[in-house]
């Protein structure tokens, strides 16, 4: 595995111009510096997603696709940039394979419904991991009691690892899909998910990656990693609520049956044949959100401009600083300590429920999650209710840390 | 808000060693309470003899909101007949939830210390789980467990 090394005197200061592009940070919570650590569950937008999306909509709103008039082709333009946009980011092959949703879960329940539902048999089975998030999980579940298909679950290692051998054992003549997520909103453990999709390709298995918590932190080569889909969510990556992205690959796109029905997915109607519109617009019923769209191309725009290689680098470093801190504080267990990890520290304390955690750190100005994370099979796993998780994005800094640090230290003496 | 208001000592103790923590061996009446968005679950146990609470416990994990809760409730319950134990939980459950309710020390005595729970809104599931359970628990009279979830 490479470790990334920041150069740290100059990227520290190029970051803090960074931050200042969130006007969101800008604030006091209960007197102290806000420091957002829950951008693992939702990211701040920069100035620059804001104003496209108002721009948007002070100058060049009408629906998309329907219109000869001027707004409406500027709409257009901009919702099909937006596509380009995407496209361009994951290193699909065309833009017919950029669908957008209204965020990751709905693009896993697109493939659960227009693939997997048709194409399933009695007895099939779908191979997930004990560390998906609930939108990785509940849809295959539905999908299984929809055709009488089979879940089956590859283990995972008490570092939150997946563990290799028993997944491709798993693997057998009846697998049908494999479904991962591409890193664990839970634990931060990154997957290997090209030998994962290799694997699967060698037996003709379709692979579904769940990627909302990969996008924000390190580059995503869809057609490097070779899956068939890749599920995405824009309020991960700096872009705004209710936008997301199913990439599929054209082959098997071209062979689904639609989702919804409605307009804009159609070509022509009558009562006896309905004609299907072409590629993504197919799975694409009704008017889009177009200014979502178009906020998560700016935000592709702001992520582009910084560069990948350097975020990856500075969600690399964050991690490893708080691992570091946090794991010095007597009494403070990691959960989640795999080799490959990046962005994101899940821990417990002893005799400090993380539920008072989050609130005492919340009046040191400090956000972060407490709770099962949407993925109750990893705490099961690891024998716990809960955890507390501080997760980072381009804005944090290696202060806030500390601060985390100082407020971790607060609650042992109010609850000790 | 000093964070002080919301964590004092007797909630800080009652956590740390919870009162009346136990399964009993012949379980007259019982409920399990779930708050599935924070995990807390736990479990309420009553005996009930001539109208009366002779026996209450509670076994389960949560935050120290909820264990305090729970821990001061079994506490406050015992020797009260079943119209004593719901006026007591209306009582509580308006000191959680009306932000002009008057508490009176005087009734409430130690559940007082519950009242700044009410300034903080995801945290009042918390502190009253464990009063939902009670009320499961006084009407399940029969072997079943009660469930309640907060959701
Ligand atoms: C790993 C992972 N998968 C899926 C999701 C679901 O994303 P969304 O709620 O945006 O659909 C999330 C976020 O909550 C996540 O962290």
């Amino acid at each position: 595995m490479n470790k990334p090394q920041l150069a740290r005197q100059k990227d520290a200061s190029d970051f803090a111009s960074i931050r200042a592009d969130f006007p969101v940070l800008e604030q006091q919570i209960h007197g102290c510096p806000l420091a957002y650590l829950d951008s693992a569950a939702s990211a701040q937008r920069p100035r620059q997603v804001i104003d496209a999306v108002a721009d948007y909509y002070r100058h060049d709103h009408a629906n998309v696709h329907r219109g000869v008039h001027t707004l409406s082709q500027r709409a257009t333009e901009a919702y099909e940039g937006a596509r380009e946009s995407l496209r361009r980011f994951i290193n699909a092959a065309s833009t017919k394979e950029i669908i957008f949703t209204r965020g990751t879960t709905e693009a896993i329940n697109l493939v659960t419904q227009a693939f997997a539902r048709s194409t399933l048999k009695p007895g099939d089975e779908i191979l997930i991991t004990w560390m998906e998030h609930h939108s990785n999980i509940v849809p295959w579940q539905l999908v299984c009691e929809q055709t009488g298909a089979v879940l089956k679950v590859a283990p995972i290692n008490d570092k939150g690892e997946l563990e290799l051998d028993a997944w491709k054992k798993l693997l057998g003549n009846k697998t049908r899909v494999a479904a991962f997520g591409h890193i664990s909103n839970a634990l931060g453990t990154i997957n290997p998910v090209h030998e994962l999709c290799a694997e699967a390709r060698r037996r003709g298995i379709a692979t579904v990656i769940d990627g909302a918590q990969a996008l924000p932190h390190i580059g995503v080569d869809v057609r490097s990693i070779d899956c068939d889909f890749y599920a995405l969510s824009g309020h991960k990556m700096y872009g705004p609520t209710g936008i997301g992205v199913l990439y599929g690959r054209e082959e098997m796109l071209q062979r689904m049956p639609p989702w919804q029905g409605g307009g804009e997915m159609i070509l022509a109607v009558n009562f006896e044949k309905t004609v299907y519109n072409e590629l993504p617009h197919k799975f694409e019923a009704g008017t889009p959100n177009i200014a979502g769209a178009i906020g998560l191309g700016a935000a592709v725009a702001y992520l582009e401009n910084i560069g990948m290689e350097r975020i990856a680098a500075h969600g690399y470093e964050l991690m490893r600083m708080a691992s570091t801190a946090l794991s010095a504080v007597p009494g403070l267990r990691l959960i989640g300590t795999a080799e490959n990890k990046t962005a994101l520290v899940s821990f417990v304390v002893d005799g400090v429920h993380p539920h008072d955690l989050g609130t005492i750190a919340d009046h040191h100005g400090v956000a972060i999650r407490t709770g099962h994370h949407c993925a109750m099979p990893v705490m099961e796993r690891f024998g716990l209710p809960a955890t507390a998780r501080a997760s980072f994005g381009i804005y944090n800094t290696e202060a806030e840390i500390d601060q985390l640090v100082a407020a971790v230290g607060h609650a042992k003496e109010v609850l000790g | 808000m000093d964070i002080r208001q919301l964590y004092q000592d007797v909630i800080v103790d009652h956590n740390r060693s919870p009162r009346n923590f136990r399964r009993p061996e012949t379980i007259d009446r019982v409920a399990e309470g779930f708050n599935p968005l924070c995990g807390d679950k736990l479990h309420v146990y009553l005996s009930v003899t001539d109208g009366k609470i002779t026996d209450v416990s509670f076994k389960g994990s949560g935050c120290a909101i909820s264990i305090a809760s729970a821990s001061m409730m079994t506490e406050a319950l015992l020797g009260m007949d079943e119209s004593e134990a719901e006026a007591l939980f209306s009582d509580v459950h308006r000191m959680l939830t009306e932000s002009g309710f008057a508490v009176d020390p005087a009734k409430l005595g130690k559940l007082a210390s519950l009242a700044s729970v009410r300034e903080y809104p995801t945290r009042v599931k918390c502190a009253s789980l464990c009063w939902h359970t009670l009320m499961a628990a006084l009407m399940n009279t029969g072997a079943e467990l009660a469930l309640v979830s907060t959701e």
